[in-house]
């Protein structure tokens, strides 16, 4: 809402308040104030001027030489190309170093051949347009109409110096998207004298009753419908000091009667609207549903179907505006216009939102309905418009008003309860400055009870008490406190692990990316996943902003991949990453879905391969004490199927690893191998041991065997690493794998795998007999597996 | 009688050769020659054997005391080599200090992430308990519970995106708070942290993912001077003891009160610059003491009970306290720009 400090000054006195304070007290009052300017701020040095002569230049046509008059001793030559200027015009003159609308400054130079000591101005080079001054054009010089001093300003001549305040107002504060409610606000902030004359019409134009008949079929969509006539119109500008106001708020001039609905509008805060009574067929204005299949072309000439909850301002025939919203093609005023209505009504607010939502416009009037507009103020509005009729001269009111309503609603009280107000606030503020602040706000105070007034429909309950009088006080008066008593402060085990995952991570040199949960269904076929995996199963989002984020994403690896493809294609030569990413099952229909925590890993370049990722994964089970196992998987098609494991723990999946499969690589525009890694974190959590219990040290010495043995090429060492710890029971203290050999002196098809085993017994020193048994024992374990001693 | 004089000229010369010793190594063929089995010192105490027992005591103790005079002087040598051989080592292993530090290389936090752990220690350390709830919520704890049916223009503030018609992808983490006063009677004191949705297109200053730290308080007695003694204190913990803090009207359905509290600029320090668009302050987060009809709704008696809520933007926050000016950078996890967070 923008309105000027010239019009607030018409309902209150502020005018000696400098703007930056009165900006900032509005702000803390609780209209919080955007921005301020002048208007006509950016314009320097020119002035009014008086075309002394006119002459045509000789040697160009369309060329003319003006000695103006700019109030100094002798007058300036300025030479311009428009042909509308003639002796005894009054001009805007940009002297010497002027600075016209988008900053162009005008020098003294030759133009022509000719001294021209400046430029005349065309409206549009004041920042203005035709509307702003009707008579003038958008091309040639703009001629100014009124009787002015060579010499003056131009933006005082013309009453371009407006104070302009645009004010940020929330969405219950409908009555302060008005200058009254603002001057109200204002008064109350400042302690300023507020007052509103109630408009006076004189009306005898005959009764209106003739005219025009008004019927509400549905009365709880729309509370009040009131109207006025006006016969003998006549469509012509309005005044300077309306255009001026209008233009303060930002609203362009159209003729006197559309801008009597919008002054009003603006200065009262409800919508109008004006039309032409040729176009109701019957004199009957009948406000419904709209019907089945019925349709209307809107002002802005587009043909919109309603539906039979759609409030609609019909005739006998058909609809011609939608209630609230917008008037239909024929619901304008026209230059012949004879007899025009004046609608001032209240519609239902959620009806209106609703109404404005479906049909995909939203107006200043929806806007202001959907906020829930107040009754009474409608035949206000009415009046006023009325009073600027005959103020303007634009025509002759009828006698009396229609006004179809459903009765007024009873008033709200609420008993002034001080104590409380202050307990609640944390305050100590007099009961007579809280009676104060309320009434200042138009509240009546009386026995201990509060009576709001019915424009303040956001105030019900004496919390919407204590609001009104914190804010005109002062938040930043209200004392700030401890809060009293102790309590503890506590972070859930889940927070707590996912913290201790993020560490282990971070210690094995991943870095922390944080992507959308949303995510490209397209995605799940670049990761290959089959078209029956339950993957593909994900909550969709009915509304999104596009593909790309559409679905929710059941993996993480989608988004893991599209970080890795981004660094990799912005030439980055290495990056390893983790996300601990929230992944969302659907369940049942209606329910919410499950949503569970993975952590993901994927790096690429910098010398990674499978066995750093498998590394990192190592170090996070490690670091939560997890027993796991990889096995061999060739059937996930992201990954390279000679390079994926599964990881499990007591038997349950806890997640994958794996280099990523050459097409998913080439689907992300990767080159060269990437690898990841996925956990899912209650799987972790699951088989993570919480507590640590400390064994007591060793007694006895342990003893070391190194085995250097021959297996298989396509033997896992895992296997063989199962069947020596099956072997050696208890006494096995630590196995290490510290060699693989592949070469000359092993046969074909065969590696050799070098271990190191410890040998400990709790309760004795193990004997070299004892030893070389167990060996023994391992050997003949290993031989079923086809696994011997290297000779 | 024996001879004493080889003795002292034996003295005399070993004091000289030692001093010119240059190394270990000419040490020990001194000492060799000198103190060895066969060396010249053991050749002359052998003749003591030749001594007349009543002489023997005092030319015993005399010789003696050349021997560990002689011995000592040794090991003097040896010392001062030592040391001067230690000195030597330790000149040749001198060092660049000014290379640069071999390090090993891990990973870290994302600023957000960071910004949140911060943010939660803040809260914890006053008694809060960080609770988390479903992103994927359904209407009724999302606005219905706050205050805003499904009619009510605030909703238009907060463009929602919708799985169905009655679930939502949360738009706050008022949603959690909810749930908690559900389940749990005052005194409640919680933060609820994490990520929410708007149907925002994506650019520099907007998101349709961003995340939020909510906070509760409910009990006996809490007053609107506690909900700002507690965010004060929040703010000066967050940017340091000097930062200012302003309260200022504003709206919310599910408050009243309705507060937004604002932070002095950090660029112009409350002049007026093109950051907080001259206003001086830059707007931190809303807040208000929690409207009666939200407790009521939940079960909580609000003639007995009154609390505070506020939400506090985790990116603008985290924006603000690295400087960045492009809200996209956090999600497109360029390593450049996570590398930065050491």
């Amino acid at each position: 809402m923008k309105t000027s400090i010239g019009w607030l000054c018409e309902f209150t006195d502020i005018e000696n308040i400098p703007v930056r304070d009165f900006a900032e007290g509005m702000t803390m009052s609780g209209s919080k104030v955007e921005g301020y300017a002048v208007e006509g701020a950016e314009l320097e040095n020119i002035v009014v001027g008086k075309v002394l002569s006119a002459e045509k230049h000789p040697g160009a046509d369309s060329v003319f030489i003006c000695k103006v008059d700019v109030g100094q001793n002798t007058p300036v030559q300025i030479v311009t190309g428009a042909d509308n200027v003639t002796a005894g015009a009054l001009v805007p003159a940009a002297l010497d170093g002027a600075v016209v609308h988008g900053g162009k400054k005008i020098k003294t130079g030759k133009l022509r051949g000719e001294l021209s000591e400046g430029m005349l101005c065309s409206i549009g080079e004041l920042g203005l347009t035709p509307a702003d001054f009707p008579g003038s054009t958008d091309d040639g010089i703009f001629i100014l109409e009124e009787d002015l001093q060579p010499g003056q300003a131009i933006q005082k001549a013309i009453g371009l110096d407006q104070v302009v305040v645009e004010f940020e107002i929330t969405s219950n504060r409908p009555d302060c998207l008005s200058v009254i409610g603002l001057a109200r606000e204002a008064s109350a902030t400042f302690d300023k004298p507020f007052t509103v004359e109630t408009p006076a019409v004189k009306a005898g134009a005959g009764d209106i009753g003739g005219l025009l008949s008004v019927t509400v079929e549905n009365t709880e969509l729309c509370s009040r419908y009131s109207a006025a006539a006006v016969k003998n119109v006549k469509i012509a500008p309005s005044p300077r000091w309306m255009r001026e106001r209008l233009r303060a708020c930002g609203v362009r001039p159209i003729n006197n009667i559309v801008d009597i609905t919008n002054y009003v509008m603006l200065e009262y805060g409800h919508p109008m609207h004006a039309f032409d009574l040729r176009h109701v067929n019957g004199g009957k204005i009948i406000v419904r549903n709209a019907e089945e299949g019925e349709s209307i072309t809107t002002l802005d000439g587009t043909q919109r179907s309603l539906s039979t909850e759609m409030l609609v301002i019909a005739d006998e025939k058909s609809p011609s505006a939608v209630a609230g919203v917008m008037g239909g093609e024929y619901s304008g005023i026209y230059g012949d216009t004879q007899i025009v209505i004046f609608e001032s009504a209240c519609f239902s607010g959620p009806s209106v939102r609703m109404t404005a939502k479906k049909l995909g416009m939203r107006t200043e009037s929806s806007g202001r309905f959907e906020k829930g507009l107040d009754p009474e103020n409608a035949m206000k509005a009415l009046m006023r418009a009325c009073e600027l009729v005959e103020l303007l001269g634009a025509g002759e009111v009828c006698d009396g008003f229609i006004d179809v309503r459903t009765p007024p609603r009873e008033p709200v009280k609420i008993p002034l309860d001080c104590a409380w107000i202050n307990a609640f606030l944390g305050s100590e503020i007099p009961e007579s400055e809280i009676i104060s602040i309320l009434r200042k706000l138009e509240f009546t105070v009386e026995g201990g009870v509060v009576t709001v007034p019915s424009f303040r429909g956001d105030v019900s309950i004496k919390a919407d008490l204590a609001e009104e009088t914190a804010r005109i006080y002062g938040y930043n008066n209200i004392p700030s406190a401890p809060l009293q008593g102790c309590a503890e402060g506590v972070v859930a085990p889940e927070q707590n692990f996912e913290l201790k995952i993020a560490g282990l991570l971070q210690a094995q040199g991943h870095y922390e990316i944080i992507t959308y949960s949303f995510i490209n269904p397209k995605s799940l076929d670049k990761i290959g996943l089959p078209q029956d995996d339950a993957h593909r199963n994900c909550v969709v989002i009915l509304n999104p902003l596009s593909e790309e984020t559409s679905v929710m994403r059941t993996t993480g690896m989608p988004s893991m991949l599209d970080v890795l493809s981004r660094n990799y294609r912005g030439r980055i030569p290495s990056a390893r990453l983790y996300e601990l990413a929230a992944c969302y099952i659907p369940t049942e229909e209606g329910k919410l879905p499950f949503e569970v925590k993975v952590a993901v890993l994927g790096a690429y370049g910098g010398g990674v391969d499978f066995y750093t990722v498998k590394a990192a994964v190592d170090a996070v089970l490690e670091g939560l004490g997890i027993e796991a196992e990889y096995s061999a998987v060739d059937n996930m098609p992201i990954y390279h199927p000679g390079r994926a494991a599964v990881i499990t723990a007591g038997g349950e999946n806890i997640g994958t690893i794996g280099e990523v499969h050459p097409t998913v690589c080439e689907n992300y525009e990767i080159g060269g191998a990437a690898y990841l890694a996925e956990l899912s974190i209650p799987m972790l959590m699951k088989h993570s041991v919480p507590d640590i219990l400390v064994k007591p040290l060793p007694k006895f010495p342990a003893s070391t065997r190194d085995l250097a043995l021959v297996a298989d090429e396509d033997l896992p060492v895992g296997e063989i690493k199962k069947a020596v710890t099956a072997a050696a029971g208890e006494l096995l203290e630590g196995l290490e794998l510290f060699d693989i050999y592949r070469g000359r002196q092993v046969a074909e098809g065969k590696k050799s795998v070098a271990y190191s085993l410890t040998l400990r017994a709790a309760d004795r020193t193990l004997t070299d007999e004892e030893c070389d048994r167990l060996v023994q024992k391992i050997l003949d374990k290993l031989s079923e597996i086809g696994v011997g001693l290297r000779r | 009688m024996i001879n004493l004089k080889p003795l002292e000229l034996l003295r005399g010369l070993v004091n000289e050769q030692l001093s010119a010793a240059a190394n270990e190594k000419e040490l020990e063929e001194l000492r060799l020659r000198y103190l060895g089995r066969k060396g010249e010192l053991t050749a002359f105490l052998k003749q003591m054997g030749q001594v007349p027992p009543e002489e023997r005591p005092v030319i015993g103790k005399l010789v003696n005391k050349a021997r560990t005079e002689i011995e000592e002087m040794f090991a003097q040598k040896a010392r001062e080599l030592s040391s001067r051989s230690l000195e030597q080592r330790l000149r040749a292993e001198k060092i660049d200090v000014t290379l640069p530090g071999k390090s090993v290389k891990t990973g870290m936090r994302h600023p957000l992430s960071a910004v949140l752990d911060e943010v939660k220690e803040i809260f914890l350390g006053m008694g809060f308990t960080a609770v988390e709830g479903p992103e994927i919520e359904y209407d009724y704890y999302c606005f219905g519970a706050l205050n805003m049916p499904k009619t009510h223009p605030a909703r238009d503030t907060q463009d929602t995106l919708y799985i169905t018609d009655d679930i939502v992808l949360r738009t706050q983490t008022s949603s959690v708070q909810v749930r908690v006063m559900e389940k749990q009677k005052p005194p409640i004191r919680i933060i609820s942290p994490g990520r929410v949705y708007r149907s925002d297109q994506i650019d520099a200053t907007h998101s349709p993912l961003f995340h939020q730290i909510e906070g509760l308080v409910v009990d006996k007695g809490i007053t609107m001077g506690n909900l700002k003694g507690i965010l004060e204190v929040f703010a000066r913990r967050l940017f340091g003891e000097g930062a200012k803090v302003r309260f200022r009207p504003h709206h919310f359905p599910y408050t009243e009160p309705s507060a937004e509290m604002d932070t002095m600029c950090y660029l112009c320090g409350g002049k007026g610059c093109r950051v907080c668009k001259f206003e001086g302050y830059i707007e931190l987060l809303g807040c208000g003491m929690v409207h009666p009809k939200v407790l009521s709704d939940l079960g909580i008696d609000p003639e007995i009970y009154s609390g505070f809520a506020f939400g506090i933007g985790l990116d603008r926050i985290a924006m603000r306290r690295y400087g960045i000016d492009d809200m996209r950078l956090f999600f497109e996890n360029d390593m450049r720009f996570l590398s930065q967070f050491r």
